[in-house]
């Protein structure tokens, strides 16, 4: 098995006194497709709002790359309001006595110290993670070319000054040659002048998708890609997201309530329910799994 | 493909350009033919100013998406700034007799008479760099003040943001009311004695006006801040903030870093809200205080909204349709007027800002768009759109 | 210590006047997530209207005609500003009550042709009285009993009526209400209408304190009176209340310092503060956006 691109380790969300994620492991090999699914209210869009500093986590470790990216635990009122577990992993008061110094550095480069990652999303789509969101969310003045071109901003080097004065015409000119080469790859080209919110369901998706890719990301996160989309239409999502997968050389993770397509695509396969993780594995594992039937299906409760 | 369309983005600007030049010789020869004293002049001048604070806080507002109502109190920076740093030296006694003198011996425009000497040509040249750096100055005496107070109060959201920079401006008009500033600011009363778009009349040595120019210079001094502004609107920075105005999730998620890109907003509106008010300054001959209320916002913004939000030619349009109404076409309505004998009911002082807030009201209410929604004025000369893709299909031939 | 009861009491007194047109803002924000920026200028009208109806009426009519036509001076702005804009974006709403405001103003202006017009003195409320050794007027002992009794009787009208439950229902959610069967265009109508009957009474005790009534009265007394609610947490009707007094006895006992050009200032200092600090108030709900 390759290595984790992405580890996310024991997160715990709370909010108030409800916990959205508890105490969720995940791991993403480079290279793969990994699935989280789970049924309604699971928490799996606040496990991927974790991931993406949209919210800051209550408890625990995200790591990209080996780098520990997000990290957090239960301070000030939430000390007292916790309910998740292992409070106290990330604390500084963290001395284990079934680990040695070097395991424990091994699975948290920061143990012992108590230190808070908290970025900014912008900052974890620097790092080369990016998303797409379960309600399309594009810029709805601009156009599908501008939408793309956006993205762009965040690596190129000019400041307010050049960009004002035109001093970066060269890198503008980049920017725009490598926005219509990768529209042209996605076949959205026909588009680029039309407004974005003015395209068909199916392309915009598309188009958010191209918009995550211009970010040049390692890691890409899908929030239910397949969402409104019609049988035919998922068929071709999923040749479509092995297309990028081995097209650009990207780690895939999406959130996805269709089964036939995480089945067809996915190499692993993550469930949760009630914020917690019930079962995992390989999608043969997972379909005959009775946890995951149970989840899905519900129990027949005895008197 | 690209090319046919990039032609008919520069046509509509360079007629543009072409006209906004026309006007502004025909301003120059006018001033110089008719009254120098006719309201036109007046309408232009303030229009001008107003264009600018208008263009700023459209910056802001409508490309940015944060709704802020601070642009009196950072116009009342820059005034100052511009007042405090350019009444010369010996006129300082006469301006702070009620606080004894000035603290303050300095001002940019003396600084440059030392080196090029302080009449004739050299007297042109000193007042000139003189004004050029006093605004400059007064535009970065407000973007400081906007970084402060944009460090806190620009995580607030929408209406919070607004009802914030609202406090901010009425706080900064206390201080500068403030007695115990007197030395500094003159307190509660004016500032006069600094140059003003008169003196850019050129003169004999005996004072006789051989040229005017009083109503050009604020027209090429705002528009170069607003063309500055269009620039800056059209880089990557301008659609970065377009991007938060839209969506402010997606765009962080996109890579955009809101704090920093709100900031740089909020700190660039402010020092052209800066500038316009050491224009405004300028105009006015005096500053004072008092004068850089809410309402003052609040008519920026209604011109703001009804030229559209998000377009800057529209705001420009908005100010000097604004000012000429306010100013000149409606005063009619503030006159008794009798005819015959029949005495026109309603009419008397005060009626022309009712008949003015009302059409104001069914701009806000039944035009919503205002006059130019997000359009700006080149697209109005582009061809139409149909036109357009015929030619589109066309080059596409001509390439293969 | 005469001199500190004295400001005290005209603090609470201030400060009670402050809440009733806060409660107005409050409620209008808690259910159309609106500034109201017209409220304060309601207010002014509600002062000029009764100047100029004492001018030929007896004081006991003037008042409740007031009041009344002051109700549906809110009422119509309601229906003609606000109704029409109720699917367009919430910044467009807030220029329409910039623009109410700006209006307002004007005819205001127009009205008493730019003359400060003299308050009249109301019979019993302008009388003095004498308390722990410090004179002053009736109006500064009447203010916060009337405050709580309105109040009291709204908390009442709120949380035990109909329409009381109605109005929460809009708050907490506009559109599902809306599905539920709630007239939302009655509840917002009722809330403008006892909005403005607060502002009125509160018009009535306020300018009974100074000399004069100007077009622009209204402005700063209704920014303060937001600001009072937002420190209370915008929304809720006693935090409203209670920033109010706040707000009130501290600016009048700035204004019996050296300091008094902060006054104002000071108000709107302390609203940057609270906004940092606790951007929801002193009792506000927090609210997340969904992802």
């Amino acid at each position: 098995m390759s290595k984790d691109i992405l580890s996310v380790e024991n997160i715990t969300m709370q909010f108030g006194g409800v916990v959205a994620v508890n105490n969720l492991s995940l791991h993403i090999p480079e290279g793969q497709i990994v699935a989280l699914i789970g049924p309604n209210g699971a928490g799996k869009t606040t496990a991927f709002n974790c991931i993406t500093g949209v919210y800051e986590p209550t408890n625990g470790l995200v790591k990209f790359l080996d780098e520990p990216m997000v990290r957090n635990h239960p301070t000030g009122k939430m000390k007292k309001l916790y309910k998740g577990e292992n409070p106290l992993l990330y604390t500084a008061e963290y001395h284990p006595e079934d680990e040695t110094k070097e395991q424990m550095l091994a699975r948290d480069p920061l143990a012992g110290t108590g230190k808070i990652v908290s970025p900014t999303p912008d900052k974890i789509t620097k790092l080369g993670i990016a998303r797409t969101f379960q309600n399309i969310r594009l810029w709805k003045s601009m156009t599908v070319f501008e939408n793309v071109l956006v993205a762009k901003h965040m690596r190129a080097k000019q400041n307010v000054f050049s960009a004002t004065f035109r001093g970066n015409a060269k890198e503008e000119k980049r920017m725009r040659d490598e926005t219509m080469a990768l529209l042209v790859e996605q076949g959205l080209e026909k588009y680029s002048d039309d407004i974005a919110t003015s395209l068909p369901y199916g392309i915009q998706r598309r188009l958010e998708i191209a918009r995550a890719l211009a970010t040049d990301p390692k890691l890409l996160l899908l929030d239910e890609p397949a969402a409104g989309m019609n049988p035919q239409e998922t068929l071709e999502l999923a040749a479509f997201i092995h297309e990028l997968r081995d097209k650009y050389g990207l780690t895939i993770f999406l959130i996805e309530h269709h089964m036939d397509l995480v089945m067809r695509i996915s190499d692993y396969i993550y469930v949760i329910d009630f914020g917690s993780k019930i079962a995992e594995g390989i999608p043969q594992e997972i379909q005959n799994n009775q946890h995951v039937i149970d989840a899905y299906l519900g129990v027949v409760e005895d008197e | 493909m690209l090319k046919a369309k990039d032609k008919e983005a520069r046509r509509g600007n360079l007629i543009t350009f072409a006209i906004v030049l026309v006007l502004t010789l025909v301003t120059m020869v006018l001033e110089n033919v008719m009254s120098p004293g006719s309201l036109l002049f007046t309408v232009i001048k303030k229009g001008a100013v107003y264009s600018l604070v208008a263009v700023s806080m459209n910056l802001l507002n409508g490309f940015t998406g944060l709704f802020s109502l601070g642009q009196a109190g950072f116009m009342l920076l820059g005034a100052y700034a511009y007042a405090i740093f350019m009444i010369p030296d010996a006129a300082r006694d006469s301006v702070y007799y009620l606080f004894e003198g000035s603290s303050i011996h300095f001002s940019f425009q003396e600084m440059f008479q030392h080196l090029f000497g302080a009449t004739g040509f050299g007297g042109g040249v000193s007042l000139v760099l003189g004004v050029l750096v006093a605004i400059i100055f007064a535009g970065l005496i407000a973007a400081f003040f906007a970084y402060l107070i944009g460090l806190p109060v620009l995580r607030l959201k929408s209406d919070y943001l607004a009802i914030a920079t609202l406090g901010f401006a009425e706080i900064l008009r206390a201080i500068f009311q403030w007695q115990t500033l007197g030395k500094v600011t003159n307190g509660a009363n004016i500032l006069k004695g600094y140059p003003t778009f008169a003196d850019f009349n050129i003169t004999n040595a005996s004072g006789k006006v051989l040229f005017r120019l009083s109503a050009v210079v604020p027209i090429l001094l705002a528009g170069i801040c607003i063309f500055l502004i269009v620039l800056l609107i059209n880089s990557s920075y301008g659609r970065a903030f377009k991007a938060i105005r839209d969506d402010e999730i997606a765009a962080e998620a996109m890579g955009v870093n809101l704090a920093k890109h709100k900031s740089l907003s909020f700190v660039i509106s402010s020092f052209f809200a800066g500038v316009s008010g050491a224009l405004f300054a300028m105009f006015a001959t005096t500053v004072q205080a008092k004068v850089f209320t809410s309402a003052m916002t609040y008519e920026i913004l209604l011109i703001v909204v009804i030229g559209g939000i998000g377009s800057v030619s529209g705001s420009c349009i908005a100010s000097f349709l604004y000012i000429a109404c306010s100013e000149w076409w409606l005063r009619f309505l503030d006159n008794e007027a009798y005819i015959g004998a029949f005495k026109v009911p309603l009419l008397r002082n005060g009626f022309r800002m009712v008949v003015f807030s009302i059409i104001i009201m069914i701009v806000v209410l039944f035009f919503r768009k205002g006059i130019m929604g997000e359009r700006e004025l080149p697209d109005l000369f582009r061809k139409r759109p149909k036109k357009a893709k015929k030619n589109v299909v066309e080059e596409g031939k001509a390439d293969e | 210590m005469e001199f500190l009861v004295a400001q005290i009491l005209s603090g609470v007194s201030l400060g009670g006047q402050y809440a009733l047109i806060a409660i107005g803002y409050t409620m209008v924000y808690g259910i159309l997530r609106l500034i109201n920026f017209a409220h304060g200028d309601v207010f002014m009208c509600a002062g000029l209207m009764m100047v100029f109806m004492c001018a030929s009426l007896p004081v006991y009519v003037s008042i409740p005609l007031m009041l009344v036509l002051t109700v549906l001076l809110g009422f119509i702005i309601e229906r003609a500003a606000y109704k029409p804009l109720r699917s367009a974006p919430r910044m467009s709403v807030m220029i329409s009550a910039i623009g109410v405001s700006y209006l307002l103003q004007n005819v205001a202006l127009y009205a008493t042709g730019g003359q400060p017009q003299t308050y009249p003195s109301l019979p019993f409320v302008s009388g003095t009285v004498t308390i722990l050794g410090a004179s002053t007027h009736w109006v500064t002992v009447i203010t916060p009993v009337l405050v709580i009794v309105l109040v009291l009787l709204l908390q009442w009208l709120i949380n035990h009526t109909k329409i009381g439950m109605a109005m929460r229902a809009v708050a907490k959610d506009f559109e599902t209400s809306q599905l539920m069967g709630i007239q939302i265009n009655k509840v917002i109508s009722v809330t403008f209408i006892i909005g403005s009957f607060l502002a009125a009474v509160g018009s009535l005790l306020y300018f009974t304190n100074y000399p004069t009534v100007i077009p622009t009265s209204g402005a700063m007394p209704g920014l303060k009176a937001f600001v009072a609610a937002v420190f209370g947490g915008i929304g809720s009707i006693p935090g409203a209340v209670i920033g109010a007094f706040i707000i009130g006895i501290c600016e009048t006992l700035i204004k019996g310092t050296s300091m008094t050009v902060f006054s104002d200032a000071f108000t709107f200092a302390l609203l940057i503060v609270v906004l940092v600090v606790k951007p929801t108030g002193l009792f506000g709900e927090k609210a997340t956006d969904k992802v």
